[in-house]
């Protein structure tokens, strides 16, 4: 446990850095509050359960875009692996697609859904499902040929071999790409939000904003990075470790 | 015939479509029940023989007969132990060995057949260990295991023991002089060691290389359990023809490395 030792200790110097250059007074405390009036303002949120509500109401915006985008980047990278036409058109497309930043769909989403939770699932949606694709497609085009051949001499053809074998051996890439689905469809959702009518975090950033409110926006901000990263290390981390170690492509034990 | 080997020739072209002819014309007819092995310097095309046989390569020209008609693809009814483990590895060492067997055994005749063939590899402690788990040697005693589990009549096996200490590689000859002994299988049985091919082929074929052709065809008449002073002669012979073999790559190698 010396990690979580070092980053208690390195998380304390932090606040106390911030504390330090509060007290110097270069800076209104509306520019820079101190890190016991923002951890005031998450606490009130709490109580007064707002902050809950939007925690909710984001976690629902998300785990329907984010089931959406690995189902739909799925079966889509299933297709560009197996049809080649496909993979030569469109994949290029998605290839494109992919490299657009999620912020850029929000204006198209309000225009098509207007400003409810529609055009917030709409572009986590987006966010989420070309990494995932892509992941999908390299995992069963990957599959090493020895595990092919073998399940061929032992009679595996078809569906059989694809479902039996193909599928399973593509598991970790798809694993990569459920996590990195998973990371895209967050900072897609927070963009989608900043710009919605409520409820969720990010509206309630936005807002906060416009009530220059600075407590609550690093109050929020904190907030979104400790869910994120909490999600990321804990969930995702551990079940790529997991399914790497049994697939045998763990590196620090080959 | 049995197997039946045409004329067969396989060339690979690389990216700059430069032709490698990996061997040429290679005719061979075995007979049902005949062990057969198969010695030859490194590279000189001995897997890319038994794929071929096997069906999940196609010869370059020439054509393959078995029982009468001819290899077009894999199946169940030539089961093939790789040079590599070729082990599922999100699947346990039992469930592995089970893999063939889902069509033709119900649940309770697969278990009891993947525990006789786990006995025999040693290695029943580990049923429900997954392939990670399990050392070079281990993982390849279990892909041995799968395929004797599957009962194929033609067994083509490439260098299944060349992972495994001494004293294992002696225990599973001994095991598989059984089983062939019992259950009438054909197999053809590639390896390294010439030893090992004296003791356990009816009959043994060398490769020679570049382009590889047969060289040699030979019937090993001596009673089993073999031993091995009656094995020492023949021994002889073959290590002075594979010398030769042996030399000729090296050679082959130095002016390849020197004119690059
Ligand atoms: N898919 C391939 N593409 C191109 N060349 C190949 C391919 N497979 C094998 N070769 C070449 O064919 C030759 C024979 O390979 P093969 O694996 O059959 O040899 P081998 O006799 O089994 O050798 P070893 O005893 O080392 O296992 C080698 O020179 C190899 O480079
Ligand atoms: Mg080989």
């Amino acid at each position: 446990m010396a990690v979580a030792g070092k980053r208690i200790v390195f998380f304390t110097t932090l606040v106390l850095l911030w504390q330090g250059i509060v007290l110097l007074g270069i800076w209104p405390e509306s520019m820079i509050p101190s890190p016991l009036s923002v951890a005031n303002e998450i606490y009130a949120g709490f109580k007064d359960m707002t902050l809950i509500w939007d925690i909710v109401a984001s976690f629902r915006h998300l785990l329907i875009g984010f089931a959406f985008s690995l189902i739909i980047g799925t079966l889509l990278g299933v297709m560009l692996a197996k049809v080649k036409a496909l993979d030569e058109t469109l994949g290029s497309m998605i290839l494109a697609l992919q490299s657009v930043p999620s912020i850029v769909w929000v204006p198209l989403a309000i225009i098509w859904f207007g400003f409810g939770e529609a055009s917030i699932i709409f572009v986590v949606i987006i966010g989420g499902t070309f990494v995932m694709t892509m992941n999908m497609r390299i995992g069963i085009k990957n599959v090493p040929p020895l595990y092919l051949n073998a399940a061929r001499t032992m009679g595996s053809k078809g569906l059989d071999l694809f479902l039996k074998v193909v599928v399973p051996a593509a598991i970790p890439h798809a694993v990569t790409g459920v996590k990195l689905s998973w990371a895209f469809s967050w900072r897609a959702l927070m963009a989608a939000e900043l710009l919605s009518s409520g409820p969720g975090l990010g509206y309630t950033l936005a807002y906060a904003s416009d009530f220059n409110n600075m407590s609550l926006v690093i109050g929020i901000i904190i907030i979104i990075g400790t869910i994120g990263a909490i999600v990321d290390q804990v969930i995702f981390q551990r079940i790529e470790n997991n399914v790497l170690k049994r697939w045998g492509l763990d590196e620090r034990n080959p | 015939m049995y197997l039946k080997i045409n004329n067969v020739s396989k060339t690979f072209h690389n990216e700059k479509d430069q032709a490698l002819t990996v061997f040429q014309d290679i005719d061979l007819d075995i007979n049902e029940g005949e062990f057969v092995s198969l010695l030859g310097p490194s590279g000189c095309g001995k897997s890319t023989l038994l794929s071929i046989i096997a069906g999940l390569a196609q010869p370059s020209s020439g054509s393959i007969f078995l029982e009468n008609a001819e290899v077009k693809g894999p199946g169940p009814d030539k089961s093939m132990v790789f040079q590599e483990a070729a082990l599922f590895p999100w699947l346990t060492v039992s469930e592995n060995i089970r893999f063939p067997l889902r069509k033709s055994l119900n649940k309770k005749d697969q278990q009891d057949v993947a525990a006789d063939y786990l006995q025999m590899v040693h290695l029943s402690n580990f049923a429900n260990h997954y392939p990670h788990e399990l050392s070079g040697g281990m993982q390849q005693r279990v892909s041995i295991a799968r395929a004797l589990a599957m009962d194929a009549k033609l067994l083509l096996m490439d260098e299944p023991f060349g992972a495994l200490d001494e004293q294992t590689r002696t225990v599973l000859q001994d095991e598989l002089e059984k089983i062939w002994l019992s259950a009438k299988k054909t197999i053809i049985f590639v390896t390294h060691s010439i030893r090992e091919s004296i003791k356990l082929a009816d009959r043994i074929i060398i490769m020679g290389a570049r382009p590889g052709t047969i060289i040699s065809d030979i019937k090993v008449d001596l009673p089993r359990p073999r031993l091995q002073k009656d094995m020492a002669d023949l021994e002889e012979e073959l290590l002075t023809i594979l010398k030769g073999e042996i030399q000729k790559v090296m050679k082959e190698e130095l002016r390849y490395g020197g004119s690059r």
